[in-house]
C-alpha cells in the first residue's frame, strides 16, 4: 500500500505524521500563497506599465509591494524547497522511515498555516505599507497599517522554520541507513542540512526583532526609538542578521536540487563532490557574516562597510565553485534536455547573472549609486525567482513521478520551462537597465523616459505568469491520465529511486542498502526516452 | 515482512535514544540566538548610556535577585540529581521527588519575581508615562530591557516548571512516555533557563551598581 492510499479522509491527511503527506500539505499551502503573492506582483507590474500613478493610489501601491514581499519571502520561498521537497525526500534519500520527530513535523505545518493566516488577515484588514523589511522608525512610530499583526504572523511562521530545521538536523545525524557515511550523502541532503543550521540559528533573531518592534508599537517605548536613547540602526543590524542568511535559506536548497538533476541528465558523476559539499558549508557560514552589505548607505562606519564588502566578495568563491562544478559535470556528458534539466540549466544561468550583479552591489562605491534602485530589485529577483523558484520547479518536475507515481507530458513541461526562462528575463533584465539609469524602487509613478523599459518588464511579466500557470494544467492532467512512472523513470541514483513510486507508507519494504558511491552514473548507459 | 526488520527496529531504538537530547541541544542553540538578539540590544544600549544604566541598575532589588539566583541554582542541582538517579542505579524512586522539588523552587522564583515586579511598578520603574527616573538619560531604556529580558526568561521558566511537573507525575506513575531520555531532555531545558539567568543576574543587578 502506498502512502497516497493510506486513508482518504480529510482527517487522515490533516492529522498525518507521515513526512510524505505533510510535504503534500505544504505543497498545497505554498502554491496557494504563491498565487496570492503573484497576484500582488501582477498589480504592481500593471501599475508600472504607465508612468502616471493611475491604477492604484500610492498608499495601495505600498501595501501591494509589501504584501508581495512578505508573502513570497516567508510563506513561499523559505518553506518551498525545504518543507515540500526536503520533507518528502530527506528521509527517503537517507533510507529512513520518517523524520526524527514526525509529530513535530506536523506541528510545523500547523504553525506555518497559523502564521500564514495571521498574515493574510492583516492583509485583508488593510495591509501593511512598510515594505517587507519593516524598517524603524517608520514601522514603530509612523506607519498607520497592520504592522503588529503581520509581524505576529511572521513570528509564528518563524517557529515553524525552526522546528523544521531542527527536525532535519537530528534526522540526518541519527537516521542514516547503516553504511551511508556523510560523504555518501546526496548533495541535496547536504544542502538541506546546511539550510537547517541557518534556519535554527538565524530565525530566532528575526523572532526577537519582531517582538521588539511589536513591543515598541504597543508600548510606545523601546530600543529602536532615538527619543528614548534607542537606535533605529540596531533594527537594521538585527533584521539583516536574519534576512541575509535567509537568502541562503532560499538558495542553498535550490543548489541541492540542481546538484541532483545535472548529473542525472548528463549521465555523469558530479564533478568535485567533496568541494560541492564544502562549498555548501562555506556559503552557509560566511553567509552569517555579510549582513552589513545591506547597510552601506545607512551611516554605519566605513571600516565596518569595508569588512562587510570584503566578506561579501568571499561568498562568491564557494558560489563560483558550485557553478563551475555543475558546468564541469556537463563536460563530455551525455546531456538529455528533459524538462527537469531545462529548469536546472535555467537556474545555473540565472543564478550566475544574479550572483555577478551581487558582486557589483557588494562594491562600496557602486552600491552607493545603485542602492534602492531597480538594479537591486532585479538582482534579488534573479537569485530568488531565477534561482530558487526555477530550482523549485526543476525539483517538482524531477520528483513528480516519485511523489505521484505518474508521468507528465515532457513536451508541455519543456514549453513551460522555456516560457518561464524567457518571461523571467523579459521581466527582470530591463530592470537592471532601469536601475543603472537611476529609477528608484517602491514608487508607483515614474518619469516618462523610463516607460519603454517598464513596458518591456510588464509585458515579460505576462509571459512569466503564463509560464507559471501552465504546470497547473499539465501536472494536474498527469494525475488523471499520466502513465505510470515506475520506480525510477530517469534511471537516477539515490535511495529514493530504489523504492516504488509512490513510495509505501513506511518508505521501504526492505531496509535499503547504502550505495557504494554517490552519483555512480555511467555515461555509456542510456536514459529511457521521455514521455511524448 | 523481511528478516531485516528486527535490525531496523534496533537501529531506530538506538537512534531514538539520541534524538531527544540532540533535538533539545539544537533547540537550545536556537534559544541562545533568541536571547542573543536582546543581549545585543543590551550591549549596544549599555555602551551608549553607561551612567544611566548604572544609576538605573542601582534601583533593582539586588537582595531578591540574589535570593532568586540561589533558588534557581539549587533547583538545577536537584534536577541534575534526578537525571543521575535514573536508569540502573536503583535510585529511580527519587526521580519524581527531585523533579517536583525543582519545580517547587522554580515556582518560588516566579513568585518572588512577581513580588519584585509589583514593587517596581509601585516605585514607578515601569517604563512609560510616570517613569521615576525620567531625568536620567538611558535609565528608561535599561528598564525596557530589564522587563523584556526577565519577562521572557520568566515565560521560559513557566514552561520549564510545567515540564518538570509533567515529568514528575509521569515518572511517579511510571508512564511509558516519561522515559529517561525525555527526562534528560527536559532537564537540559531547565539548565538552559538557569544558565540564561546566570547571565541576566550580573548584567541587570550587579554591573556598575555603585558607579
Amino acid at each position: 500500500m502506498n502512502y497516497l492510499e493510506n486513508g482518504h479522509s480529510l482527517r487522515s491527511w490533516l492529522g498525518s505524521t507521515d513526512h510524505k503527506r505533510i510535504a503534500i500539505l505544504y505543497a498545497l499551502a505554498i502554491s496557494a500563497f504563491f498565487f496570492v503573492g503573484g497576484a500582488a506582483a501582477t498589480l504592481i507590474r500593471l501599475e508600472l506599465a504607465t508612468p502616471a500613478g493611475d491604477l492604484v493610489s500610492h498608499d495601495t501601491y505600498n501595501r501591494l509591494f509589501t504584501a508581495h514581499g512578505v508573502i513570497m519571502v516567508w510563506l513561499f520561498l523559505i518553506p518551498s524547497i525545504p518543507s515540500v521537497l526536503g520533507n518528502f525526500l530527506v528521509p527517503l534519500m537517507i533510507g529512513a522511515r520518517d523524520l526524527a520527530f514526525p509529530r513535530l513535523n506536523l506541528l510545523s505545518w500547523y504553525l506555518y498555516i497559523a502564521g500564514g493566516l495571521i498574515i493574510l488577515a492583516a492583509l485583508f484588514l488593510g495591509g501593511v505599507d512598510t515594505g517587507w523589511t519593516f524598517y524603524t522608525p517608520y514601522s514603530t512610530m509612523f506607519s498607520n497599517s497592520w504592522v503588529a499583526v503581520t509581524l505576529a504572523g511572521v513570528f509564528v511562521t518563524g517557529f515553524s522554520s525552526i522546528l523544521t530545521g531542527l527536525n532535519f538536523i537530528v534526522t540526518v545525524h541519527t537516521l542514516r541507513v547503516p553504511g551511508l557515511g556523510w560523504f555518501k550523502l546526496p548533495l541535496f541532503v547536504w544542502a538541506l542540512y546546511a539550510t537547517s543550521i541557518i534556519l535554527v540559528l538565524a530565525t530566532p533573531v528575526l523572532a526577537i526583532t519582531a517582538l521588539l518592534v511589536v513591543a515598541e508599537r504597543l508600548w510606545q517605548i523601546g530600543v529602536f526609538d532615538p527619543a528614548h536613547g534607542g537606535d533605529p540602526l540596531l533594527f537594521q543590524h538585527l533584521f539583516w542578521f536574519y534576512s541575509h542568511p535567509a537568502v541562503y535559506i532560499m538558495v542553498l536548497p535550490a543548489m541541492g536540487v540542481v546538484s541532483e538533476i545535472v548529473p542525472c541528465f548528463a549521465r555523469q558523476r558530479i564533478f568535485g563532490y567533496r568541494f560541492m559539499a564544502y562549498a555548501i558549508l562555506a556559503i552557509a557560514s560566511i553567509g552569517f557574516l555579510v549582513w552589513g552589505h545591506h547597510m552601506f548607505v545607512s551611516g554605519q562606519s566605513l571600516a565596518a562597510s569595508m569588512v562587510f564588502s570584503l566578506l561579501s566578495f568571499l561568498v562568491a568563491i564557494p558560489s563560483a565553485i558550485k557553478v563551475f562544478n555543475w558546468t564541469a559535470t556537463l563536460y563530455k556528458g551525455a546531456i538529455h534536455f528533459d524538462a527537469p534539466m531545462l529548469y536546472a540549466l535555467g537556474f545555473v544561468g540565472l543564478f550566475t547573472i544574479g550572483g555577478l550583479t551581487g558582486l557589483i552591489l557588494a562594491s562600496l562605491s557602486l552600491d552607493v549609486h545603485l542602492t534602492d534602485t531597480y538594479f537591486v530589485v532585479s538582482h534579488f529577483h534573479y537569485i530568488m525567482v531565477g534561482g530558487s523558484v526555477m530550482a523549485y520547479f526543476a525539483g517538482l518536475h524531477f520528483w513528480w513521478p516519485k511523489v505521484t507515481g505518474r508521468m507528465y507530458s515532457d513536451t508541455w513541461a519543456r514549453i513551460a520551462a522555456v516560457l518561464i526562462f524567457l518571461g523571467f528575463n523579459f521581466t527582470f533584465f530591463p530592470q537592471y537597465l532601469l536601475g543603472v539609469q537611476g529609477m528608484p524602487r517602491r514608487y508607483h509613478a515614474y518619469p516618462p523616459e523610463f516607460q519603454v523599459l517598464n513596458l518591456f518588464s510588464s509585458a515579460g511579466a505576462v509571459v512569466l505568469a503564463l509560464g507559471y500557470l501552465l504546470p497547473l494544467a499539465y501536472l494536474g492532467w498527469s494525475l488523471r491520465a499520466g502513465r505510470a512512472a515506475g520506480a525510477n523513470p530517469f534511471a537516477a541514483t539515490g535511495l529514493e529511486w530504489t523504492t516504488p513510486s509512490p513510495p509505501p507508507t513506511h518508505n521501504f519494504e526492505h531496509l535499503p542498502q547504502a550505495p557504494d558511491e554517490v552519483y555512480g552514473y555511467d555515461p555509456n548507459a542510456s536514459l529511457p526516452e521521455p514521455a511524448e | 515482512m523481511s528478516a531485516s526488520l528486527p535490525l531496523e527496529r534496533h537501529r531506530e531504538a538506538v537512534a531514538a535514544a539520541r534524538t531527544a537530547s540532540l533535538g533539545m541541544w539544537i533547540f537550545l542553540g536556537s534559544e541562545l540566538l533568541f536571547f542573543g538578539g536582546l543581549l545585543m540590544a543590551y550591549l549596544y544600549a549599555r555602551t551608549h548610556w553607561p551612567q544611566g544604566f548604572g544609576q538605573a541598575s542601582a534601583r533593582t532589588h539586588v537582595v531578591l535577585g540574589t535570593l532568586n539566583t540561589g533558588l534557581l541554582l539549587t533547583s538545577s542541582a536537584l534536577v541534575a540529581l534526578a537525571v543521575a538517579c535514573q536508569g540502573p542505579t536503583g535510585r529511580g524512586r527519587w526521580v519524581p521527588w527531585l523533579l517536583g522539588a525543582g519545580a517547587a523552587l522554580g515556582t518560588a522564583f516566579l513568585a518572588i519575581k512577581g513580588w519584585e515586579y509589583r514593587s517596581e511598578w509601585r516605585e514607578g520603574l515601569f517604563p512609560g508615562p510616570g517613569f521615576a527616573l525620567k531625568a536620567v538619560a538611558g535609565a528608561e531604556l535599561f528598564f525596557v530591557l530589564y522587563f523584556l529580558l526577565t519577562g521572557l526568561h520568566s515565560v521560559h521558566l513557566l514552561v520549564g516548571v510545567a515540564l518538570l511537573v509533567a515529568f514528575g507525575r509521569g515518572t511517579r506513575k511510571k508512564r511509558a512516555w516519561a522515559a529517561p531520555r525525555r527526562v534528560e531532555a527536559a532537564a537540559l531545558y531547565w539548565h538552559f533557563v538557569d544558565v540564561v539567568w546566570i547571565f541576566l543576574y550580573p548584567l541587570l543587578y550587579l554591573v556598575n551598581r555603585h558607579g
